[in-house]
């Protein structure tokens, strides 16, 4: 099986340090993978490359996505193919409203496959049915975007514009962090009812308790710049118990 | 970090759609300036004696003044004996149909999406266009006829109306105001003139058309609006002029009148050709626009969406002398490339009661500089008078510069007065986070730059709110990458 997603041998560079040394990773559809490591190894890094964040310079190595070149397209074009990220920190746009963002990112899209804008009754209809998933209240749709959200909110509009999107891929750049259990619940039942057979989500997370709503199929261990270690979902588990540093210890003696 | 805007360096870029030149025959006076021209000027305008002499004086003061440096801009002291300041489409006197004037001229104005021929407009618009120095063609005389609102040239008013231009005329901004003030009432060609009687709502919108084609010309046209007792009108100024290396002028004065219970409201969306990206050439505009708010209850209102222009100089104010008289200011000032504004408004409460809204949106892109100033004087009588300002600079990368000069002058002590100002950045964050959601970086800034300038938009009728959204959306393409 061709997979969706294929890292090979990635390395990037940001102001001449380089941050990401030989990353490899294949995602197929209908799998999620767990990307986890301390503070500073990469991971926003590596999700901020396949987005196609510029000032990350990709210094070797390739990414193919569907069967085509990931590193060669825009982020919008990433974005249309059906890559979808969403932020560890997303930003406050002052002026536009969730609605108004939303309409112009779903038709930018429909327009990419050849689709005429979405009626807008049609769209007001979905996005209240989105937001559900997610517990949004509809009159989020009015205010603009991200601005005075808490960071729960933030990350909840996040899933949200992901069921908007329906991307066949998405990596999820610690959606966990600063939420309380009840949120982590709502995001990662949200989650759990977007998953199908034909797509499949990168998680970002350096804590365990995210998994244990979202079951993984794969854990990566991202130290320096490299997955250091893989296994199923039980090594998610040993991290939790035994922290970041033995791992370390074993990769330095690998080298 | 990576060089910031490697994206938004190219903030700048898009051109400037309305800079083609029209072939018409012209009548242009030499360069300079003196008193024979002003003679020569009145006379094309078959003017009365005391018009004439209202200019002459109005010249003698100007040779008093001095320029004025004072705002946030910078320009080399411009030679007033280089510019032409007569320019006219050759056409036989007073074009009374369209058959009248010149196949060419009707050709530009249609380039630039102002048909004149009636049944083409726009419902509900009349329209006079200036061209360089002369009125063209007022459309919809004779509907507004009925309603007994005048809206003609006002070299035609002058004759026609001369009662009501010698009252009115000077009475808001007087010759002596200031430097270009002074200049535009020696040497103004035309403009429009409005009166619209007592009760009267007037039944359509009232628009202007401004084009400067002529080179090494100067533009000073002068309007005039005058609602009576209860009357109401709005108004809209749509301003272009050719791409040329030099650097033109333009100076006009706008005086409104609003009598008891009068409205005015006037629009303007100003594209003045903005110079190119490096700088060279564009308008000065330097502008004076003042209403006074006469009678009891009155009201004006300005809302301008500036997008062109080299330098924009201009504060469009109210006089609110009639208790219970609202003045309001709404205002996009948009710069990009070398593009320099300073622009705000004077809101001077004399009047009881009387109620004052700003809401000024500056952008700036390229590196340009954009500077809001506004006035608020509450003067020792005027009891209970209240002023909100809300003044917002949005940046769009990192070599532009947004400043604000709010100045207050509280005399009387049950006056409340507010000033809100926010400062916000359209940067690479903003930027990928909406490529990723499948948003180009134009589609982008457009749609930000809409979002931030709404408030003011929602100001403008119809027509002309969805022409400035398209502006500023023109104005700021390729300004990213
Ligand atoms: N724009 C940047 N400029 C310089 N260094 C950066 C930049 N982005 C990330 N880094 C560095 O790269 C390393 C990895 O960062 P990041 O990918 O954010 O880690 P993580 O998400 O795993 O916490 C850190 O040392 C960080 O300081
Ligand atoms: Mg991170």
């Amino acid at each position: 099986m061709t997979p969706l997603l294929h890292i090979n041998n990635l390395h990037c560079k940001v102001d001449d340090n380089e941050i990401l040394k030989g990353v490899t990773l294949r995602v197929n559809a209908g799998e999620i993978h767990a990307i986890m490591g301390p503070n500073g190894s990469g991971k926003s890094t590596l999700a901020s490359v396949l987005a196609g964040r510029n000032d990350y310079v990709v210094t070797q190595g390739s990414v193919t996505f569907l069967e085509k070149n990931l590193l060669e397209m825009s982020p919008e074009e990433r974005s249309q193919e059906g890559l979808f990220l969403a932020f560890q920190y997303p930003v406050e746009i002052p002026g536009v409203s969730t609605a108004n963002f939303l309409r112009t990112s779903v038709n930018a899209h429909r327009r990419y496959q050849g689709l005429e804008p979405i009626d807008p009754q049609t769209f007001l209809n979905l996005m209240r049915e989105r937001m559900k998933l997610v517990e949004m209240d509809p009159s989020f749709l009015q205010r603009s975007l991200n601005e005075g959200f808490s960071g729960g909110e933030k990350k909840r509009n996040e899933i949200f514009q992901m069921a908007m999107l329906e991307p066949k891929l998405a990596v999820m750049d610690e959606t966990d962090s600063g939420l309380d259990i009840d949120a982590l619940r709502i995001v990662a039942d949200g989650v759990n009812r977007l998953r199908t057979a034909d797509n499949a989500f990168v998680i970002i997370t350096h804590y365990q308790r995210l998994l244990n709503y979202i079951v993984p199929d794969f854990v990566h261990v991202l130290i320096g710049g490299r997955i250091v270690r893989s296994g199923g979902k039980d090594l998610a588990y040993e991290l939790e118990e035994r922290g970041y540093d033995w791992i370390r210890q074993e990769a330095v003696e690998q080298d | 970090m990576a060089s910031e805007p490697t994206i938004l360096n190219e903030v700048v870029a898009s051109d400037y759609k309305y800079g083609f030149e029209s072939n018409i025959e012209q009548e242009l006076l030499p360069k300079g300036l003196h008193e024979d021209v002003i003679r020569f000027i009145s006379q094309k305008k078959n003017e009365p004696e005391w018009m004439l002499e209202w200019r002459l004086a109005a010249y003698t003061q100007w040779l008093k003044m001095r320029e004025p440096h004072w705002a946030n801009v910078k320009f080399p002291l411009i030679d007033y004996q280089d510019i032409i300041y007569w320019a006219a489409p050759k056409q036989r006197e007073g074009p009374a149909s369209l058959d009248d004037v010149d196949p060419e001229l009707l050709a530009t104005f249609a380039k630039l999406g102002i048909p004149l021929e009636e049944q083409k407009l726009l419902s509900g618009v009349a329209v006079d266009a200036v061209l360089d120095s002369v009125s063209v063609k007022t459309t919809f005389q004779h509907a507004l006829k009925e309603k007994g609102v005048i809206f003609c040239p006002i070299s035609e008013a002058i004759q026609k109306y001369p009662d009501l231009v010698r009252k009115y005329i000077g009475s808001v901004v007087p010759t002596n105001d200031n430097f270009f003030a002074a200049l535009n009432s020696a040497v103004f060609s035309d403009g429009s003139f409005v009166y619209v009687p007592k009760g009267v709502r007037c039944p359509m919108e009232l628009s202007t058309y401004f084009r400067i084609n002529a080179r090494n010309s100067g533009q000073f046209e002068r309007t005039l609006i005058i609602a009576d007792e209860g009357a109401y009108v709005s108004y809209l100024e749509g301003c272009t002029a050719p791409q040329r290396d030099e650097n033109q002028l333009h100076a006009a004065v706008v005086e409104l009148v609003a009598h008891e219970r009068a409205e005015i409201k006037y629009s303007t969306v100003q594209n003045w050709y903005p110079g190119d990206k490096e700088g060279r050439g564009g308008i000065f505009n330097f502008v004076t626009k003042r209403g006074i708010c006469e009678g009891a209850k009155s009201k004006i209102s300005w809302t301008q969406v500036e997008t062109g222009s080299a330098i924009t100089w201009k504060y469009p104010s109210v006089i609110l002398k009639g208790d219970n008289s609202i003045g309001e200011f709404y205002s996009v000032a948009m710069t990009n490339h070398h593009q320099q504004a300073d622009t705000g408004t004077k809101m001077t409460h004399i009047g009881n009661n009387t109620r004052s809204r700003i809401v000024s949106k500056g952008i700036s892109a390229g590196v340009s500089q954009n500077s809001y100033r506004g006035l608020v004087r509450i003067n020792p009588r005027a009891e209970n008078c209240r002023n909100h300002s809300q003044c917002d600079s949005l940046l769009i990368g990192n070599k532009c510069g947004a400043h604000t000069f709010p100045y207050l002058e509280v005399a009387n002590s049950t006056a409340t007065v507010e000033h809100e100002a926010t400062t916000s950045k359209i940067g690479e964050d903003i930027l990928f986070y909406c490529n990723q959601r499948g948003i180009d970086t134009e589609a982008a800034v457009a749609l930000i730059v809409n979002g931030y300038a709404r408030e003011v938009l929602n100001q403008l009728p119809m027509e002309f709110a969805v022409e400035a959204q398209k502006l500023l959306a023109i104005s700021l393409e390729g300004s990213v990458g």
